[in-house]
This record gives C-alpha cells, structure tokens and sequence, in this order.
C-alpha cells in the first residue's frame, strides 16, 4: 500500500513538475513557436524520461544502502568477502546499454530530421535571409527584396525560412531560442540554417558564442509578421535613404556595439558573397566559390542527398 | 630593453585589480615573513625546495592546487557577483574587458592550475605506495614537473599585476586569439602558461606510467593494483596521447601571433575550424583526465569505509578502459553547431552516448560495494555519497547534449555551464577532497578535523545546488554563457539565487581553511601512530605516517588484490622484519627548481617580447638540463643501522599506543 502511495506520489510530482516546466513562459526553450523547436522540446524531455528510469533509482540507492548498512546498524547483513556477482554485473552492463540504444534510434531519426541544412518544406516556397554577423552587430540582406537591415530580423510567419550565413568577425552563432536550433557564423565560410514561425510574433535573438569585448549586445528582435504586416515593412525599409554598397560596408564593418536598428533601401547585388570572398582571395570564384572546410562546402549541401 | 612592457601594464588606475594585486603580494609577503621570523629558511631550501622524495613533492602540488582553487574560485565570486547585478540599466561593477579576463582565468585556472597539480600531488603521495615501491621512476624528472607547473601557474598569477590575462575564454577559440583580435599580451599569458605546465604535466605523465609499470612489489600483477593506480594508469596514457596536441595547437598558434603565420587566421587561408578539433582532441580526454583518478579514489574509499571488498574489481577496471578509449571518440561533440552533415554528429553523438554505459557500471559497482557493508560515515564517505547523488544528474544533462538536435539549442548555454560544472564539481573536486582526507594523515601524520570536514562538505553540496540548478533552468531560458550583462529581467532572480549559492561555497571553502587550521592545533590528538587510521586495505596503509624516505623498510610481497587487508589477515602486518638493508635513495638537488625559475623567466620573456631574456632563460634551462645530465653522483645511501633507528621508533610508538 505504502509503496503504491509513494509511486502515486513521485507520478503526480513529476506531473505537476511537467506542467510547471510548459507553463512557464521564461523557458523559452520548452515553449517554442516552430516546428524545429518543437521537435527539439519532444527530444529532450523524452531523453529526460528514459535516463530518470536510470537515474532515479541510482539516487534512491546512493542514499538508502549507506543508511541501511551504516556501521552502527548491526542488525543489517554484513558480507564482507561479496565482491561478485555474474547476474548484477549482466545488469548493469544492460540497463545502460539498453537506453543508450534507445536514445540511438532517436538521435538517428531526429538528427536527419533536424539537419540545420535540410529545408523544412522542399516543396514549399522558401524565404531567404543572407546573415552576416559583424563587430559586434547582426546584417541581415535580403535579396529577394534587395533591402539589408542592420540588428532586426523581420520576416513572414508560416513561411518555411533559409538563412546563409557567414561573419566578418571572429565565430559566432546566430540563434534563436523559440524558433529552435542555432549555428555557427565564421569568416569566408557559409552555413546554412532552416527554421519556421508558426505564429506572428518577437522573439529575441542573439550571438551564442562568445565574440569579445561587444559580445552580450549582440540581441536583435527577430520579427515574425503576417504578409501585409511584412509588405508594410519591406515598404517601410524602403524609403530609407541609405543603400548597401562595398563602401558602405567598409564603415559598417567597424568595430561597434549597440548600433540602433538601421534600414537599407538597397544592396549591391551579391553583397553576401563579397563578404564572403573578402576572406578567400586565393579562390575567388564569381557567384560564391566554396571556402575551406566542410562548413565552406556547404554550396551544394553537405555531403548527403 | 623590456620588449613591449612598460609602466603602463600595471593596471594602477583600476582599484579592484590593484586591490588583487595587493591582496596576494601582502599574502605572499606575510608567509615569507613567517618563514625568517621561524628561521626556517634552510628548511625550507634543503628539505622541500631541492627535495625529489614524492612524497614532498606530492605536499608540494596540493599546496599550489588550493592555492589556485581559492584564486579561481574568487573569479568565480566575481563573475556571479556580476551577472546577479548587470541587468538592464545596471553595468554592474566589472567593465566587459575585466569579465572576459576573469571568465577566462577562472576556467584556465580551474582546469589546469587546480585540478592538474591536485591529481598530480594525490599520484605523488600515494601511487608509489600503493605499487609498494619506494620512489618513482625518474626522481628528478618528478620534481622538474612540479617547477613548470608552479612557473605556469606564477605567470597566471603574475597577469593580474603586469598586463593582463587572455579575454578569449579558456579554450581560447581563433580567430578571437589571433592578433587581429587581440593585440595585446593577454593570450600570450595563456600560452605560455599552458605551454610551461603543459610540458610539466606530459612529463609527469611518462614518469608515472613508467613507475606503475615497472615498479610493482613482488606480486603485484596487474590485475591486483589498487584502482587509484589503475585510474592513474589510464590517465597518464591519455596525458601522454593528448597533451602533445595542445602543445602543437598552442605553437601554432604562437607562430600566428609571433611570426605572422595564418593557421588559423580569418585570411589567407587560415582555419578556425582546424583549431577547434585540434583543441578538443585535447580538451575532451583531459576531461577524462581529471576525472579518471577521481573515480579510483572513490573506489578506495567506498570500500575502506565499507569495510568490503570493491564490488566487480575487474568489471571496474575494464569499464575504465572502455571510458579512455572512447575518450578520444568524442571531441566533435564540442561543436555539433559548426555546420557538419548529420552522418557525422550522429556519429560522435552515439560514441558520446555510449561512455554513459561504463561510468553507470562504475556507479553500480560503488552502490554494490556499499551494500551489505559496514558503512561508516566519515568526510571522505560524504564526499563519495554527494558524489553519487550529483553527479548522475549531470551525466543526464551530459547525455542530453550528447543528442546532435537538443545541443543545436543548448550549446554555449547556461544549461551546459551547468552541465560540465556538474561533472566535475563533484565528480572531480568531491573526489580530490575525498582523497585530500582520506591520505591527509598518511602524507603529514595526523588526520584532519570531522566536524569542520563535514561542515564543509553540507556547505559545497547545498552551495553547489543552488549555484548551478538555476544555471540550468537560465539555458532553457536561452541565456547564453559568458554574458558581462543582459537586458533580460527574467533572468535575473536566477542569477541571484545561484550567485547565492556560490556564497555558500564560500563558507564551504573558509570551512576546509579552519579544518586545516584546527587539525594542525590539535595534531597530538589526532595522530597516526600506526600508519594506518581507517584499518586500510591497500599497501600504501603498511607504510608509517608521514612515511619514511625509503616508504618500506622491506619491499612487501603481495598476495591479493587488497595487499594490506591480506597481510593483516594472515598476521603479517606491524611486524618488524628480521634484518634490515642498507637502502639507495636519489640525493635532493636544486636543478629542478632552477629549472623552474628559468622557465617563468623564459616565458615571461616571450610574452613581452624581451628577446635577450628569452635568449638567456632558454640557453639557462639547456645549461642547467647539461649541467645535471653530467652529474653521476645523484644518489646517496641510507646505511642499514639508520633503517632500523628509524623502524625501531615506529614500532616503540606502536607498542607505546597499544597497537602491535
């Protein structure tokens, strides 16, 4: 009896636990407006769940056999030539095996799954960003518009989103917590990123790999809008009246943090890969040749259909 | 004539620095000035300074290992004191250049300055015992290891006072540490810090691989060695693997700053990503490195205070095996977010996952030697059972990350701060504390206090949950590490909360201090007369407290795994023998710790460009390495009559307490 209370009881704590965690809000993480970050929530509590079968009684255990077999207590058996035993060892050689394998299978599955580099929706229209990460400020060009934007990120909700993305600067990431998986930004070398918004709304943005000195200003508001809401402010960005060419750049590039949000009504076309090729002077290649390394490669996917 | 250095690298104008500075010269300057007020300063020269006994060299790296734990864990104090203030309008009290350097040294020193030279002073005291030999392999090469990492952790040191130290984090990532992006002597710091103990650390490691390979006792076949030595064992082996690594990552990254390379520069062909593998090829096994000997800790313990044999020897001993081999498997895992195809982060997310399997075995087998024991509950067995507690949380966190999705939202979290703070919080330092107790009255001869070790224990545990649950539940809140400030105000009550936490460490950390100070006030109460004060099982028990030069007057034979435990069994223990011999010992000389001025001279040179400097410190070290290869008189003899002068004193105390 007592011991189907206790079990009543460790179910309900954890209920109670689980709708604390969804209902908080500040966890951004476990409260995620896209399906890649709803998928990466489904992971990790998953994983949490099958390693507390583990993990809880592990604790139980660490607490209860030095208590029952303390010193004092000499009523408690006490064997102390027992060393072995064929049939634990089996068990503890499998019960974390066995999990493991589980958790295999998952990160199988959701590792192709969730490849930053596979489009959502191939099928679908895709909505592309050209990210650039600078000293210590976020580019975003689009070039579909032919508009840039420094330290906003605004863009059409529902619509399947493909960022490239590289730096002027030293590694950063570009990550935005509700919307699910970050990635790296580097020097003269292209990454790819594929998220979705499900609903309208601002969700915060930020560098997640230290960057110096103006690293903790790197936020920017990442804007998800209706289509009407995004044709106003296309339109909106338009009528600034600075443009985006090579010189421009040149200032932009200076090392500042804190700069305000600034619009460009215009962008020299192929702006990202002149970024790109300013680090690859041995392999200029029109168009945007590949960089080094398997990240650099990334022009025509990663090695993998 | 001073190369790059001048007045105005002393950061006068900044009064928490200076007040560092301050702190640590007058600290310095008040044991110096206790050591010629006692007169001990040819003591201090003869006996320790020049000495090549481990035993003394053990002492000799525990002490700078707490010094540099209450350095680094006043960066600790610091960063949280920041982060729990600079939000929104507040910048808090460290400008962004001072938290980077703080962040910085906390880590470097964490790892490197603290946990190397506590497992390197443990493996001094106790491997040579425990293998019943009576010194290491190479003597002198023993205490050359400890001069280069006392000359790296100086130069740490001495960035707090001259220039300033690295602002590119402890795992110093390019193209941040190219001189593009920081021109000043920073980085170079951290270099040659870790270029100097570095060398200190993979000689230490060959000496001690040597050691347990050759210098067993009479049948002490492998598979009887007590498991602290075979946990040394495997992390020598991956010292010696990995280290040479850094070492190569760190020259070229010198040649980028010193001579205009471009390994890892943005330009001309330059590679971060070559940097961050090469990095982490070291930077996951040293994890292994630090934490293997704690779990051979763990596993004495667990069965001294069990008063039991260790539960599956053999299960542990190859679970340990599998942990270094997959060890070197597993560093992509530091950067799943770096744009590689899914085939390859399945591939190092499953060989991560799959070191979970041996390390659960090894936490069964503590479970099971606790079961059906006799279990006493003294501070070193606390340490053991918060270990147990924790330390499986943070290896679900662990296998959390391990899994390629989860980590594209987690990396460079606060969630993984919290992670890898709870692997070796208690994984590593409970296990080291536990140690520290455990052979504390071997090494000096009287045990510390209980009460104030277990004060200090509840306070870590409790101080470590509330420093870093927050900092988990901050990663799912997407805060990112290593923020100077934040505009987030849901953060905050977090940061506060585990900036409270850190402060009941603090009280953790005063507790070990008045321990130390109570233990030695009452050290005739609480003396080891009998060499063995918790009814050992391993061979280092057979040995007096603090032991003698030679360890064993006669080498012991072994019959079973626990040697000592069998002796006593058999009524072999606390006998004198029937004769004794006349015993070579290496003579003390004062090459390594010349050698380790020179290198502190050598790198300081090079950090501030005094070419003629470094010239003369580096033709110093040749001289002196020439000088000391040339000696042929380095060892002296110990004539049987002062063997048995000293054993007969042993064995009068013995029978004086009762015990023989």
């Amino acid at each position: 009896m007592a011991r189907k209370l206790s079990f009543a009881c460790v179910v309900l704590t954890l209920l109670c636990a689980a709708t604390f965690l969804q209902g908080c809000s500040e966890l951004v993480l476990l409260n995620p407006k896209g399906p890649i970050g709803e998928s990466e929530r489904f992971l990790i509590l998953t994983a949490f769940v099958l390693m507390l079968l583990v993990v809880l009684p592990v604790i139980v255990m660490s607490v209860w056999f030095p208590l029952k077999y303390r010193a004092s207590n000499t009523k408690a058996a006490y064997e102390p030539e027992w060393s072995h035993s064929g049939k634990i060892e089996a068990v503890m050689w499998c019960i974390p095996l066995v999990i493991v394998l589980i958790l295999s299978v998952l990160v199988w599955r959701y590792t192709h799954r969730l490849d930053p580099y596979k489009p959502i929706d191939p099928a679908a229209a895709q909505f592309r960003v050209d990210v650039v990460s600078l000293d210590w400020k976020w580019l975003f060009i689009y070039p579909e518009q032919g508009i840039a934007v420094v330290n906003e990120l605004a863009f059409p909700a529902r619509t399947p989103l493909s960022f490239q993305l590289t730096s002027d600067t030293v590694m950063t990431s570009f990550f935005i917590p509700q919307l699910g998986s970050q990635i790296y930004a580097m020097a003269g070398m292209r990454t790819r990123l594929h998220l979705l918004a499900d609903e309208p709304g601002v969700y915060a943005g930020h560098n997640q790999q230290f960057s110096g000195a103006g690293y903790p200003t790197m936020f920017f508001a990442a804007k998800a809008l209706s289509p009407e809401q995004f044709e106003a402010w296309t339109r909106e960005v338009k009528k600034s009246p600075n443009t985006l060419d090579p010189a421009r750049f040149e200032q932009l590039r200076k090392p500042s943090s804190g700069d305000p949000v600034t619009y460009f009504s215009s962008v020299s076309p192929d702006m990202f890969e002149y970024i790109l090729n300013l680090y690859s002077p041995l392999d200029k290649v029109p168009g945007g040749g590949p960089g080094q390394g398997h990240a650099g490669q990334a022009q025509t996917g990663h090695g993998h259909p | 004539m001073f190369g790059k250095l001048t007045l105005s690298a002393i950061p006068y104008h900044d009064p928490i620095v200076m007040g560092a500075v301050v702190g640590s010269v007058l600290a310095g300057a008040a044991v110096l000035g206790l050591i010629t007020y006692f007169r001990q300063w040819p003591v201090l020269w003869k006996e320790w300074l020049t000495s090549v006994d481990h035993k003394k060299i053990g002492i000799m790296y525990i002490i700078l290992a707490l010094v540099m734990l209450l350095r680094g864990f006043a960066d600790a104090l610091m960063m949280r004191a920041q982060q729990a203030m600079a939000m929104g309008a507040s910048q808090g009290f460290l400008p962004p250049d001072h938290f980077n350097q703080v962040f910085s040294a906390h880590g470097t020193i964490m790892i490197l300055f603290m946990a190397m030279p506590f497992l390197a002073g443990l493996m001094n005291i106790v491997v040579p015992q425990q293998i019943g030999a009576r010194d290491v392999a190479f003597p002198f090469l023993n205490a050359v290891s400890l001069w280069l990492s006392v000359a790296g952790a100086l130069l740490v040191m001495v960035s707090l006072g001259v220039g300033e130290f690295s602002k590119a984090g402890w795992s110093g990532y390019s193209p941040l540490t190219e001189l593009e992006y920081s021109p000043d002597t920073g980085v170079d710091y951290w270099i040659w810090s870790l270029q100097i103990a570095g060398l200190g650390t993979l000689l230490s490691g060959v000496n001690f691989l040597v050691t347990v390979l050759t210098m067993r006792a009479p049948g002490m076949t492998l598979m009887r060695l007590p498991l602290f030595t075979w946990t040394t064992v495997f992390t020598n082996v991956l010292v010696i693997f990995s280290f040479p690594v850094l070492t190569a990552a760190l020259a070229l990254v010198s040649l980028d700053r010193y001579l205009g390379f471009h390994f890892f520069s943005n330009d001309l062909g330059g590679n971060m990503m070559m940097y961050a593998n090469l990095f982490w090829t070291w930077g996951h096994p040293e994890v292994y490195i630090v934490i293997l000997p704690a779990f051979g800790i763990f596993s004495e313990v667990v069965s001294t205070f069990s008063r039991k044999k260790l539960f599956g020897y053999t299960s542990l001993v190859y679970a340990t095996a599998a942990i270094m081999f997959l060890s070197f498997a597993v560093w992509v895992h530091h950067f799943f977010t770096m744009g590689a195809s899914a085939g390859v982060n399945i591939a190092f997310g499953i060989s991560t996952m799959l070191i979970a399997v041996p390390t659960g075995v090894k936490v069964f087998n503590w479970l099971f030697t606790m079961y059906k024991g006799r279990v006493s509950l003294t501070t070193p067995m606390l340490w053991t059972i918060g270990f147990l507690t924790t330390f499986v949380l943070g290896g679900l966190a662990g296998v959390l990350l391990s899994i390629p999705p989860a980590d594209y939202v987690l990396h460079n979290s606060l969630f993984l701060i919290a992670h890898f703070h709870n692997m070796l919080v208690p994984g590593t330092l409970f296990g080291f504390l536990a140690g520290y107790a455990y052979w504390f009255p071997k090494a000096v001869g009287f045990k510390l206090d209980e009460t104030w070790g277990k004060r200090s224990f509840w306070c870590w545990l409790v101080g470590f949950y509330l420093a870093f649950v927050p900092l988990y539940m901050l990663g799912f809140m997407g805060m990112p590490r290593r923020m100077q400030h934040y505009d987030n105000p849901d953060w905050q009550p977090y940061l506060i909360a585990a900036g409270l936490g850190t402060l009941i460490i603090a009280c953790g950390i005063g507790c070990m201090l008045v321990q130390l100070l109570v233990s030695f006030i009452n050290r005739e109460a609480n003396r080891d007369v009998s060499g063995d004060p918790w009814d050992g099982r391993t061979l280092e028990w057979a040995t007096h407290s603090p032991p003698a030069p030679y360890n064993f007057a006669v080498i012991p034979t072994v019959r079973d795994i626990d040697a000592f435990w069998d002796m006593k069994q058999r009524g072999e223990a606390f006998r004198p023998p029937a004769a004794y011999e006349a015993i070579e010992m290496p003579k003390n000389c004062a090459h390594g710790f010349l050698l380790g001025i020179l290198a502190f001279l050598f790198g300081f040179a090079m950090i501030w460009h005094i070419w003629w400097l470094a010239v003369a410190g580096f033709l110093g070290l040749l001289a002196v390495v020439v000088a000391r290869s040339m000696n042929d008189d380095t060892t002296e003899i110990i004539p049987a009559a002062e063997v048995a002068r000293i054993e007969d004193l042993y064995f009068k105390r013995l029978a004086a307490a009762g015990r023989s």
